[in-house]
């Protein structure tokens, strides 16, 4: 059976490790914070200025001034600071995110990804999914396998426009797990699939190529 | 130095024309200049390039500009929440610039640190390199972006002292600091004003010398564009 959203969200907190600065992207990714394990410390980056991120405010307590990248409301931690946009993404640029989990319209076997528009359709912008992915240490992308119209995600090469170029190191769908040993030419490996899910069925319904 | 105006149409005279480039500070609808672009708005000046992470909503924020037709481009790199703007850009009325919002943000740190261009890996590989210059450093392909200087830039701040120096609060600081160093001319707007001296010089965030007119805003909506609350356990 495949995975549901949480159980996805719950898969991508294990790529999380003790001491991780990390960037979870808006949509399902932003799930992973509530599956994140006892025992692990993990601090939270938005982009639009905050490393120690906390959870929603309580009802009354909400303030306009603190914000994530969603534009959602939130809560300061003690180990919160603030800073300018510039400063959020020179740490993203240069390296200091150990890791970042996005969601994604379509990853390709080389590691290319698209998730920012659609030709024909209404572009809204890029936001900062190019610099994260340019930029953070290791790139996780969590994404339903097939498409609503049952159409694969994981391709032989993205048909969409890229948001960065051989940049995704791990895919977590509803059935699988998929990850490469670096971004030189090492292909992607099926490392575990969904309960009561084959490899054979995850074959079936993916373009690219893998190794098993 | 930074002078202190009694309201934002008394701070935006002799400085606006048409075709200019405004450079705002905010992220969505948190930390923008609320009543400095009320303003603008007011003001009538039109064909304005406004250099902002985002476009505001309908009725609020840049929204309000982009309603009156005021904007002939935005550089932006999200304007997801805002009617008005997708039917003028679907109708071609308004010109668009997509810039990734890391690399919008350090090309306004770079234009107000005088550097006219950087070396960045975002966006090599996508439509955002095509007809930049690319170059290789160590292994690696970068494309060359420009800094940003605007003829004016407008930002939103929380304390400000007579002076010009700033401290932003929490996340509403996010592109003010960037975008105040990238004015040739640089407005405040401040929630408070406060006394000579009593604004910690180690916790001022954008130095005096960046602001040149101020105004107190001490009144503006702050409207939250998407609250989220958990229930007490």
């Amino acid at each position: 059976m495949a995975w549901t959203r949480d159980q996805m969200a719950a898969r991508a907190a294990r790529e999380l490790k003790d001491g991780f600065y990390v960037n979870l992207g808006i949509g399902m990714p932003t799930l992973v914070a509530n599956h994140i394990e006892p025992g692990i410390d993990i601090t939270l980056q938005s982009e639009n200025g905050m490393l120690g991120m906390g959870p929603f405010p309580f009802a009354g307590d909400e303030d306009p001034d603190l914000i994530n990248a969603g534009k959602q409301t939130i809560t300061e931690l003690r180990r919160t600071s603030y800073f300018s946009s510039a400063e959020s993404f020179a740490m993203i640029r240069g390296g200091h995110m150990d890791l970042s989990i996005l969601g994604a319209m379509e990853v390709a076997q080389n590691g290319d990804i698209a998730n920012w528009m659609v030709p024909g359709k209404l572009v809204k912008g890029m936001g900062g999914a190019m610099d994260l992915v340019a930029g953070a240490r290791r790139i996780v992308v969590l994404m339903d396998h097939n498409d609503k119209a049952g159409g694969t995600k994981f391709k032989a090469a993205c048909s969409l426009p890229l948001t960065g170029a051989n940049v995704v190191d791990v895919i977590i769908t509803d059935l699988a797990v998929f990850e490469r040993a670096d971004r030189k030419g090492a292909p992607f490996r099926l490392v575990e699939t969904a309960p009561g899910v084959t490899a054979d069925e995850v074959r079936a319904k993916t373009e690219a190529s893998y190794d098993d | 130095m930074a002078r202190l105006f009694p309201d934002a149409a008394a701070a935006l005279d002799g400085l606006l024309f048409d075709g200019m480039t405004i450079a705002a500070g905010g992220f969505g609808l948190c930390g923008i200049p609320e009543q400095l672009i009320a303003g603008i708005a007011a003001s009538g000046v039109k064909d304005l390039t406004i250099i902002s992470n985002n476009a505001g909503v309908d009725g609020f924020g840049l929204g309000v500009l982009l309603h009156s037709r005021q904007v002939r481009k935005m550089i932006s790199s999200y304007v997801g929440e805002n009617k008005e703007f997708e039917r003028q850009y679907l109708s071609g009325e308004l010109e668009l610039e997509f810039a990734p919002q890391g690399t919008l943000a350090e090309r306004l740190r770079a234009g107000g640190a005088g550097i006219p261009g950087f070396y960045t890996r975002t966006g090599v590989g996508t439509l955002v390199a095509e007809g930049k210059e690319h170059k290789d450093f160590d292994g690696e392909t970068y494309i060359l972006e420009r800094g940003i200087v605007a003829d004016l830039a407008i930002v939103h701040a929380w304390q400000a002292d007579p002076y010009g120096n700033l401290v932003y609060r929490k996340t509403a600081r996010n592109f003010n600091p960037n975008a105040a160093t990238a004015g040739r001319v640089t407005i405040a707007e401040v929630e408070a004003m406060v006394e000579p001296g009593s604004l910690d010089p180690d916790g001022v965030h954008t130095p005096g010398v960046y602001i040149q007119r101020m105004i107190v805003a001490a009144t503006n909506e702050k409207r939250i564009e998407n609250r989220t609350t958990r229930e007490r356990a």
